[in-house]
């Protein structure tokens, strides 16, 4: 970082406010060189509890963007920092996912000079983030069923975000218009970009979140069976490969990254950088060198065996991720943990259709294995307990090994893989 | 709904699942598997009948279950089961109906709405539930009333209710560890309807309730080979050994 803009910005705050990002940038190196982490929340921790305001005098004169949604946020945030590089300037943005006060603090304050700002956002905070940085653009990619244990319920919190972004009517909301939940919440917003981005997961729309009422579907469109709440017409629309832009042109998107659910996320940041006048040509270069996100998707060689790790949290990310597996007879690892970030309750697991995992060697591990085993049990998956991801590979024999993990389990085996990923 | 299993025919025993399009908030359908999983394994052959809120409860069925929700699906589904009245003529008929969670209090005699107050419940079962101080959420460990049979509770709850038993109610169980219906008692039954806060896949770690209920619907089971629930038995005791009792 350069010391002397750094200074500049700073000395543009009010005395508390610099005093404090200096205490919290100090303290994050201390957090670094301890080893505990990246340093990317304490920083922003102690420097909120000297000056509470210190999110929104950071956020102030620069252009924000807030990412939320149940699935897909960090890899969002990355696609959408990846396009807007295209206009040459510094990007200030949480890429590791600390994505409540905290974090985005510490990312704001890492980059006093950065005019633009593309943050993760956790779901039950865009209220208040949304007031805290005036954010110029939120985006809004999924609403379902995750973490219950900590998390407010899905239908309160679109709630919420209705509330809010009616509030902020300055702010420009890029939504996923094939979400009924998603769209509800934007409903009220004074500017909207509407994203056909597709939905996979269905169990958490069935009902109008307006009026309770059976939505009817055909495709990517519904509409309620008793009031006026249909699908707002889109101008973004993700097709197969394609996207299609507001003016009709169909590009194929051919990303390094794989799967339906990131060619949506894809979409929304060619929405995003549109918005903020990057062409969708000049977007898309950017978005197709991104090859992995924090450790996602990466592939890793380890005792000769070509092993790729998948992160997936909850019910409709592991449908996606399903999605994505290299086809059978490749091994997959299974890896479910239910410490505190993964939600201490591992009853998700019976919402996710384990029976297309049939037709190959499939291994389980993790903390909760045994929650997995019965689940697998139930729909007749046959499968073997492992103890660490070197037992999978031993046993496994073959030069591909899909790895799907919840978080804290993702996170013990790029530990284990040594970082490299 | 995002799945079912195809193909059977005949009659078998009737699983009726209760508006899983509102009330299936996290892993409910765990529990239909169960269910279905230990009839086959005893050479019970299974109906599965899935009925969204816009469909009829059929009046047939031989076992309810009725899972989570939010607030909201909460009163409608309430609104909806009272107005087909299908449940209900179930229920009156000896059918076994088993609830979690939000299906728990829906059972009662009134609930506790969106802003705390009192809604009319479908009345199948004496009690009472309204909203507590505080959430309770975590592993639940709990003692089942003997005349049952069925070993220790173990289980996840997340809730913010509290419910009351009327004279009508027994205590499904006594809690060891958890909040249950707050007053250190868990669940309620009385004849074959059946309610516990415990949430989601409540009979996944819980076997022997599993057993209770399909014993009410088809009579006096036989013993299921070891090997078929090994796993099963290896998770409850991990479970309980996780929480210390
Ligand atoms: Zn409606």
């Amino acid at each position: 970082m350069d010391q002397t803009t750094d200074m500049a910005r700073r000395s543009r705050l009010p005395i508390r406010a610099r005093l404090a990002t200096t205490v919290g940038g100090a303290a994050a190196t201390v957090s670094r060189l301890a080893g505990r982490g990246d340093g990317s929340v304490i920083g922003g921790v102690i420097g909120l509890r000297l000056e509470p305001g210190l999110l929104s005098l950071l956020a102030q004169g620069r252009q924000v963007v807030l990412v939320t949604g149940t699935n897909g946020k960090t890899t969002t945030t990355r696609l959408i920092t990846a396009a807007l590089g295209a206009l040459g300037q510094e990007i200030a943005s949480n890429a590791f996912g600390a994505n409540m006060e905290a974090g985005l603090t510490s990312a704001l304050s890492r980059a006093p000079d950065a005019t633009l700002a593309v943050l993760e956002v956790d779901e039950k905070y865009i209220p208040a983030m949304l007031e805290a940085t005036a954010a110029r653009v939120v985006v809004l990619l999924n609403l379902s069923r995750d973490q219950m244990d900590r998390a407010a319920e899905i239908w309160m919190l679109a709630r919420r975000w209705r509330a809010a972004l009616a509030a902020a009517p300055g702010c420009r909301v890029v939504a996923n218009a094939d979400d009924p939940l998603v769209a509800w919440a934007a409903g009220e917003a004074r500017q909207v970009t509407w994203v056909g981005a597709g939905q996979r997961w269905r169990d958490d729309s069935w009902c109008c979140p307006h009026c309770g009422s059976h939505l009817l579907r055909d495709g990517d469109d519904w509409r309620c069976g008793e009031c006026s709440n249909r699908r707002p017409p889109v101008s973004w629309v993700l097709t197969g490969d394609q996207v299609i832009d507001p003016m009709g042109r169909a590009r194929r998107l051919d990303l390094a990254l794989p799967g339906r659910a990131n060619r949506a996320n894809a979409v929304v940041a060619l929405a995003v950088a549109d918005a903020f006048g990057v062409s969708t040509a000049q977007a898309l270069r950017e978005l197709r060198n991104v090859t992995s996100v924090a450790g996602r998707y990466t592939q890793v060689s380890r005792r000769g065996c070509e092993i790729r790790l998948l992160l997936a949290k909850n019910p409709a990310g592991w449908l996606e991720a399903l999605d994505v597996l290299a086809p059978p007879p490749v091994p997959v690892l299974l890896s479910v943990n239910a410490q505190g970030p993964d939600g201490r309750d591992t009853s998700w697991l019976w919402d996710v259709d384990y029976r297309r995992l049939r037709e190959r060697p499939v291994f389980v591990d993790g903390e909760r294995k045994m929650d997995l085993a019965v689940r697998l049990e139930a729909d007749e998956v046959p499968f073997q307990l492992v103890s660490g991801i070197d037992e999978a590979v031993g046993l496994a024999r073959a030069p591909h090994l899909e790895v799907l993990a919840n978080y804290t389990a993702f996170q013990q085996y790029r530990a284990v893989l040594g970082r490299a990923v | 709904m995002g799945y079912g299993y195809p193909g059977y025919a005949g009659r078998g025993l009737r699983l009726v699942w209760i508006y899983p399009d509102l009330l299936s908030t996290y892993g409910d359908r765990g529990n239909l598997l169960v269910l279905e999983r230990r009839a086959r394994l005893r050479g019970i052959p299974v109906d599965v009948t899935l009925v969204n809120s816009d469909q009829r409860v059929p009046p047939d069925g031989d076992i309810y279950l009725m899972g989570g929700g939010e607030d909201l699906p909460q009163i409608l589904a309430t609104r909806r089961l009272r107005a087909d009245g299908g449940l209900g003529a179930a229920v009156h008929r000896g059918a076994v109906l088993f609830a979690v969670c939000a299906g728990y209090q829906m059972i009662g005699r009134e609930f506790g709405g969106a802003e705390g107050q009192p809604m009319e419940g479908l009345g199948l079962l004496d009690i009472r539930s309204g909203r507590g101080e505080r959430r309770g959420v975590g592993e639940v460990v709990a003692d089942v009333d003997p005349a049952l049979n069925v070993p220790r509770l173990t289980g996840f709850e997340n809730h913010q209710g509290v419910t009351s038993l009327g004279p009508g109610a027994k205590p499904l169980a006594r809690v060891l560890t958890g909040v249950g219906n707050g007053d250190g008692t868990e669940g309620a039954y009385a004849g074959r309807v059946l309610g516990t806060y415990l949430h989601g896949p409540a009979l996944v770690r819980n076997p022997g309730l599993a057993d209770l209920l399909l014993t009410w619907a088809a009579g006096p089971l036989q013993p299921l080979v070891p090997a078929a629930e090994e796993l099963a038995l290896r998770l409850r005791g991990e479970r309980l050994a996780a929480v210390g009792s």
